[in-house]
């Protein structure tokens, strides 16, 4: 008869597979583990590096230097490494692009999530992602061709490559995000909120307006900062559409020229390690810090809301 | 109360023109590079290189750039990116450190892609002087797909019942022996449908592209992944805004964007086909 009370198999006598078993697996964890910090070394390179490449220009040239208007490098007369233009081009391009997306994207969203019959959810859903997936090289061709000869008809300009080009432009690439983010908030407001409004004779309108949105703010809120910090961020359409002029913009039909597009044209002309190559590190640096903190904004208020669901 | 009915069909009706000026606006996107462009494609435009000085023949280099440039994309990102799930999914405890690795992977996904450039120049370019290559570009953008690559990884292993896990477990399989056998297998479509989306994404970047790699010409194909190369979305740029006869290269600029969307809308189409059957085959399994 075998013997079936024996505890140790006959293959393992010493328990030697065993023991190796146990310490491959827990390498394996280790191999995970570090794989897994992988994201938080690539975020805190990207800082460090940018901001790296970017002290060189501070440290010789002062950080002052950069706390003026213009910005011409590359001027006979006097070098300026001037932000303030530039940071108001983008500030200017974005806020355009979310007065037009904004209003769209929320009621689309709510119409997604509260209104539409399914059959045209099926229809919109795949249309939002499709269009999430459009390159923006592609849009801002469209902004050269089609776009910008239209505004140019319409005001009676000498050409339509100008601020409210690009803010057109960007609203369509922050929709796809604006409209997702926001119809996930709507429908996730409870049912029992739209029952009681409902059976307090409220109509569906009224439910819609005053129950059912203040409920999702949060998430609303969220969705317009993360379509915001991808406006902010984005470079080619705006540098293929805002017509990139070197000057203060005083209306949003004067020609841009926002931080991203800076950055695209000239760091492939200019000399390795020159004041303006690290200068223009300095302004990818704060470019990243202002997304960092639109995304971190948009990251605290949606955890926020999803506190109060739990 | 007549008034307060016209109000809300006003009000819904209001909505429904949002939704249906988001399409419009799809569609009129795709409708003009179509018209506009499906003249040009011929064998010889997918098949040929540019000649003199690209106003004449084909897109050939930019297609074979994009498809190295997407290929060193994927290596680099979807391994590293189901690694990354895999720890977060099975192996983290909820505490501190994982919060902290989620907001990096949340905050990646939205810095601007000419960040990415210029930590690709840092980084690829200049630190580890690979120059600017192939390599330099691929890397770069496997970096900004990575963020994706983890999420629809961790996605797609989430949906694996933990039941499956347990079994494993139960019958005496090591941690990872569970995760190999039990898991992974009905985690890889859900993965694969996510690698092909960040691929989709991309390779329609050009920004990172800039200064990494893409070059305005390149007279032949790359022969090694030192060599810089032309890219389809880079190609398009140019053609629109640096050419010297701007006008007279639009058509090819249409041919180019064309192809540009009908590559990024097939690999859509593709990670929807997988997810379709996979989510078939899942529904007939339970």
């Amino acid at each position: 008869m075998p013997n079936l009370t024996s505890k140790t198999p006959s293959h393992d006598p010493s328990g030697m597979i065993r023991r190796w078993r146990r310490l491959q697996d827990k390498l394996i964890h280790r191999f995970f583990q570090l794989n897994g910090l992988l994201s938080i070394l690539i975020l805190l390179g990207i800082f460090f590096l940018l901001f790296a490449d970017g002290f060189p220009a501070v440290k010789h040239l002062g950080f002052q230097a950069f706390l003026t208007m213009i910005w011409n490098p590359t001027s006979f007369v006097k070098a300026t490494y001037g932000l303030g233009a530039m940071i108001i081009s983008t500030m200017m391009v974005t806020l355009g692009a979310m007065v037009l997306a904004v209003p769209i994207g929320l009621a689309c969203a709510a119409y997604l999530a509260e209104v539409a019959p399914s059959w045209i959810r099926e229809i919109l859903k795949p249309v939002i992602e499709i269009l999430a997936g459009i390159p923006s090289v592609v849009l801002g061709f469209l902004g050269i061709v089609v776009i910008g000869p239209a505004i140019a008809t319409i005001f009676h300009l000498p050409n339509g490559l100008n601020a409210i080009n690009g803010s057109i432009l960007l609203a369509v690439m922050s929709l796809p995000t604006i409209i997702s983010i926001s119809e996930d908030a709507i429908s996730s407001v409870p049912r029992t909120y739209k029952e009681a409004s409902l059976a307090l004779g409220a109509t569906h309108w009224q439910t819609l307006i005053k129950v059912v949105v203040p409920s999702a703010l949060s998430g609303i809120i969220a969705s317009i900062m993360l379509g915001m910090g991808r406006a902010i961020g984005e470079t080619m359409t705006v540098l293929m559409a805002t017509g990139n002029a070197l000057k203060t913009p005083h209306s949003i039909f004067d020609s841009v020229r926002p931080m991203t597009s800076t950055i695209a044209i000239e760091l492939g002309e200019v000399p390795f390690g020159s004041d303006h190559y690290h200068g223009l590190f300095v302004v990818g640096f704060i470019l990243f810090v202002m997304t960092f903190i639109v995304n971190l904004i948009a990251d605290m208020v949606l955890a926020k809301y999803q506190e109060v669901e739990r | 109360m007549k008034k307060t009915v016209l109000f809300e069909k006003l009000g819904f009706f209001s909505l429904g023109l949002a939704g249906l000026l988001v399409l419009s606006v799809l569609i009129w996107i795709i409708g003009d590079i179509f018209v506009h462009g499906a003249s040009v494609i011929s064998w010889e435009f997918l098949t040929q290189s540019p000649r003199e000085g690209m106003t004449q023949g084909g897109i050939l280099p930019a297609i074979i750039g994009t498809f190295l440039v997407s290929l060193i994309t994927i290596i680099l990102a979807v391994p590293l990116g189901m690694f990354s799930a895999i720890y977060l999914n099975e192996y983290a405890h909820q505490g501190p450190l994982v919060r902290f690795i989620r907001l990096s992977i949340r905050n990646l996904s939205g810095v601007p892609s000419i960040v990415y450039g210029l930590f690709g120049v840092a980084l690829f370019v200049r630190f580890f002087h690979l120059g600017a290559s192939i390599l330099s570009a691929g890397m770069t953008l496997g970096l900004l797909t990575l963020p994706w690559t983890i999420t629809a990884s961790e996605e797609a292993l989430k949906t694996v019942p933990k039941s499956f896990r347990d079994g494993a477990l139960a019958l005496g399989a090591t941690k990872w022996q569970a995760i190999r056998t039990n898991v992974l297998p009905y985690a890889i479509p859900g993965m694969l449908t996510g690698a092909i989306l960040g691929l989709a994404r991309a390779a329609g970047e050009t920004a990172p592209i800039l200064f990494t790699g893409a070059a305005f010409f390149v007279p032949f194909l790359p022969k090694s992944l030192f060599d810089q190369f032309m890219a389809l979305p880079y190609h398009l740029y140019i053609l629109a805004t640096q050419h010297q006869d701007i006008a007279r290269v639009r058509p090819i600029a249409y041919g180019t964007g064309l192809v540009l969307i009908a590559l990024i809308i097939g690999l859509n189409g593709i990670a929807v086909f997988i997810r379709y059957q996979y989510r078939k085959k899942a529904r007939m399994a339970s």
